[in-house]
């Protein structure tokens, strides 16, 4: 298994350069210019020419690639064009909000779809199973960016239950540290602040779980009556075991593997696709960040920000596969 | 096992969250007793350094951190003292002396005087010194380059005693003073430029009304009370917030539940919602641009002055504004905007009135009308939100008086670079103004210095001798009353003559809870919160 993970991590290599190359030549050949966009429409043409020799836009591309590539393998992710900040210092704030974001978001996906999942495939062609499924049908066709402002519009405009955007309250804000807040919080005792965090997060966890919930649903219910017909199910209920252990225990094991490839795959989606719901809530996030780089052709930040999610993203997916044979000991790598 | 652990983690760690949230429920309030105004605003500041910037978002905030010399008065751009107390100028126009205001300080402790205006200047115009890291865009602008540079305007800055500043010139420049009044042009502290170097944008450290706290970026710039601020009991709020929501409908919905106390950028649709709503109240920010239709005067049949006056005469302006500015835009009779100092007010608008314009059309020849092409632009901008329908509802009033006109486009830049170069006959265009002077809309529009391709900016390509004469003369001249006699005189030209047809001035709405008090929007877009309160 070790041989194998370790593998698998060689593997990354080519894989983050076939992406770096990607990236970066597909960005150098849609239209717009990073100096017209800093200097606005206004500037003079010197003023343009001086801006894109000093940003090295002037430079033939296999130049601006490797000088790109030399600052990666030495950790540097290179400055923003439009701030001048430098992106490893940028984004890690922009990253720890995705990520806290999208763990909510999956943990609610989880535990709703997995349960709807289950009792529809329990109770197979019953009312229950007729509506999870609907409901289900209905979560994954709805925009999300309709849904978030529905949301708000319920919940902050007309019942003042929770806040409808951001991370924090805008008046207390949380003191960074980690740039986690839920543990930022925790750190310094700040428990006020804590239920804070935990209210903002909960609209934007709906919006953005909603999806996946579904798909979640429908995966677990098809999964979970294929294994509910199989022999040992059926050798287990003649033994006597109750119909809920039977459920939950012997068959949601086996009926977890392809659960579990869905849920990897979605939340390396989640980490990098959350744009509406980051625009809606105003939640500093990865997925805006990187919208707001494309839109302005901030070369640097689209190049590193997408390189970054990718590794997350083939990251998780390696979680995923080592986490099957821990599900089903008969999986084996070598 | 271990999975069924992690389980049942997640399900703990949601019920925790869900059951928590039950017992909070209680709205989240703007502070206590109300002193602290938050502000919904769509996007980030870039940086915090004025003159290295050149987005709305940036100078919004850096607008209530820094001083200029001089400012704008409040609601339009006449120009009142700042950190300047007064000032006069050679009888050549090419020296300026500021006498400054005494007792300002820094934020950071450090004291105003003309040593720390000359050490600006010399940062924002020679690319040799030390501090002049970045780009001074608007420097470039407004001063025609830098050190060095042919057109450069400013010659030196010299410190004459500790509380006068002399600027020389090299040419007379008659917008001078309203270029000084722009943001960019704001007075940081010396100290914090030798500290911060590049990252003062970061930093910032002026003498405004508020001094910077804290900047959590994509989220919110907060800013705090200067208490030693030299305008005597302001500013009254305590603390200032620039909050970013990026969706419009977002942002709206957060007013209206309170979080926030004042947006811009209000879909027009919510306004009608906002003027409803008892606790909420709209105001409309004065226009400081124009959205007009210009004719090609070198191309026939526009180079005869009955056609453009027989054309004027058939577009129904306020049918526009109502159609497609939802009532958020005021006609426009001049290429100035009404908050501009300039404006000449007497001038009457040539009336809507078809029978007319047939009239004009046959005195010049054209009883049946004629054929030509209109090109509208392919992107929403303020002034003109939706160039195809705009057009449209034209091309039907046209069609009223017998021409026809064949609707044209082209993408964004393309459509620059063309009109630029004069390959259309008539085409929708728009303008908004940098530092409130008449010169920057009048001389960049429609002299005929700029009537030349590529990238002429007077795509009328119009071209007047009395008129540059005027527009030369009031460019030269540092008195302000000579110049608004000069531009009163050239708009009463340019009417007469209808190289364009001057369409809306649009005015964009802020919408703000009902008890905000002294709250007034400034053309330019960066409003000052020194005198705003809460009731």
């Amino acid at each position: 298994m070790l041989a194998y993970t370790i593998r698998r991590l060689l593997m990354l290599i080519p894989v983050l350069i076939g992406m770096s190359l990607l990236v970066f030549s597909i960005i150098h050949l849609i239209p717009g210019d990073p100096a017209k966009t800093i200097l606005g429409e206004k500037a003079s043409p010197e003023v343009l020419e001086n801006m894109r020799e000093e940003l090295g836009l002037n430079d033939p591309l296999l130049i601006q690639y490797k000088n790109y590539m030399l600052g990666l393998v030495q950790g540097d992710l290179g400055t923003s064009i439009r701030t001048k900040v430098p992106i490893a210092k940028e984004m890690k704030p922009y990253l720890a909000g995705t990520m806290e974001l999208t763990f909510f978001a999956m943990a609610f996906a989880l535990f709703i779809g997995v349960n709807a999942g289950i009792l529809a495939a329990w109770k197979q062609n019953s009312w229950f199973d007729y509506m999870a499924m609907l409901i289900a049908l209905i979560g994954v066709s709805m925009p999300v960016f309709w849904l978030g402002l529905m949301e708000q519009w319920v919940f902050a405009q007309n019942l003042h239950w929770l806040p409808s955007i951001g991370r924090s309250s805008i008046i207390n804000p949380v003191h960074p540290i980690s740039h986690f807040y839920i543990i930022d919080t925790i750190l310094v005792g700040d428990f006020g602040g804590l239920l804070e965090v935990l209210k903002h997060l909960i609209l934007p966890s709906i919006a953005l779980g909603t999806i996946p919930m579904a798909i979640i649903a429908r995966m677990t219910r098809s999964s979970m009556l294929e294994v509910m017909r199989s022999d040992y199910i059926r050798t287990a209920k003649a033994k006597g075991v109750k119909e809920f252990f039977l459920v939950y225990k012997h068959a949601l094991k086996n009926a977890f593997i392809p659960i579990l490839t869905v849920v990897g795959l979605q939340t390396g989606l989640l980490l990098g696709g959350a744009v509406l719901t980051e625009t809606i809530f105003a939640w500093p996030g990865i997925g805006k960040y990187l919208y707001d780089a494309i839109s302005i052709r901030d070369y640097p930040v689209i190049q590193s920000g997408i390189l970054i999610i990718a590794f997350i993203f083939v990251m998780i997916n390696l979680i995923v596969d080592l986490l099957y044979s821990a599900i089903d000991p008969r999986i084996r790598y070598r | 096992m271990k999975k069924k652990g992690l389980y049942l983690l997640f399900v703990l760690i949601f019920t925790m969250s869900v059951s928590l949230t039950g017992c909070g429920g209680s709205k989240e309030t703007s502070g206590t007793g109300q002193n602290t105004l938050i502000y919904g605003r769509g996007g980030d500041s870039v940086s915090l350094d004025p003159a290295n910037v050149t987005d709305g978002e940036s100078i919004k905030v850096t607008k209530n951190i820094y001083d200029t010399l001089i400012d704008y008065q409040d609601g339009n751009t006449e120009l009142i003292p700042a950190l300047a107390e007064d000032w006069e100028s050679s009888k050549d126009g090419l020296v300026w002396t500021f006498h400054l205001r005494k007792d300002v300080k820094f934020h950071d402790g450090t004291s105003f005087n003309a040593d720390a205006v000359v050490f600006n200047f010399n940062r924002w115009m020679d690319k040799d010194n030390a501090y002049h890291q970045g780009d001074f865009p608007y420097y470039g602008y407004m001063f025609g380059g830098y050190k060095g540079d042919e057109g450069h305007v400013i010659k030196e800055a010299i410190a004459i005693d500790e509380h006068t500043v002399e600027i020389h010139l090299n040419f007379p420049q008659g917008p001078f003073l309203s270029n000084l009044a722009m943001p960019p042009f704001a007075i940081a502290s010396p100290a914090a430029i030798e500290k911060y170097g590049e990252t003062l944008g970061e930093h910032p450290v002026g003498t405004g009304p508020f001094v910077f706290k804290e900047w959590v970026r994509n989220d919110k710039v907060v800013l705090e009370k200067n208490k030693d601020y030299w305008m005597k009991g302001y500013p009254i709020l305590d603390q200032l917030i620039f909050k970013s929501i990026p969706d419009n409908s977002a942002r709206f919905i957060t007013m209206q539940s309170g979080e926030i106390d004042l947006m811009d950028g209000v879909n027009p649709d919510d306004v009608t919602l906002a003027k409803e709503n008892p606790d909420l109240q709209v105001w409309l920010r004065p226009s400081m641009n124009v959205g007009y239709l210009a004719f090609n005067t070198e191309k026939a049949p526009f180079d005869n002055v009955k056609i453009r006056q027989a054309l004027s005469m058939a577009v129904n302006k306020q049918a526009l504004i109502d159609a497609f500015y939802n009532g958020l835009a005021e006609p426009a009779k001049n290429p100035l905007p009404p908050s501009l100092w300039g404006y000449n007010n007497d001038i009457v608008d040539y009336e809507y009135n078809l029978e007319k314009a047939k009239q004009l059309l046959a005195e010049a020849g054209y009883p049946d009308g004629f054929t030509t092409d209109f090109w509208y632009m392919p992107v929403p901008r303020p002034y003109i939100p939706q160039g195809k329908k705009i057009a449209e509802t034209m091309q039907s009033d046209f069609e009223k008086i017998g021409v026809t006109v064949n609707l044209v486009t082209e993408e964004w830049a393309p459509y620059l670079e063309k009109t630029g170069n004069g390959e259309h006959t008539m085409a929708l265009l728009g303008w908004t103004g940098d530092n409130g002077d008449p010169d920057n809309f009048l001389y960049v529009l429609l002299d005929k210095d700029n009537a030349k391709g590529p990238d002429a900016g007077n795509i009328a390509f119009y071209k007047n001798d009395e008129l540059h004469e005027l527009l030369i003369k009031a460019q030269q001249s540092g008195n302000i009353d000579e110049r608004t006699k000069l531009y009163e005189k050239a708009q009463e030209i340019i009417h007469k003559d209808a190289p364009w047809i001057p369409l809306v001035h649009s005015t964009p709405p802020l919408v703000g809870k009902k008890n905000i008090d002294g709250f007034i929007p400034h053309p330019t877009g960066s409003d000052r919160f020194t005198k705003v309160s809460f009731k």
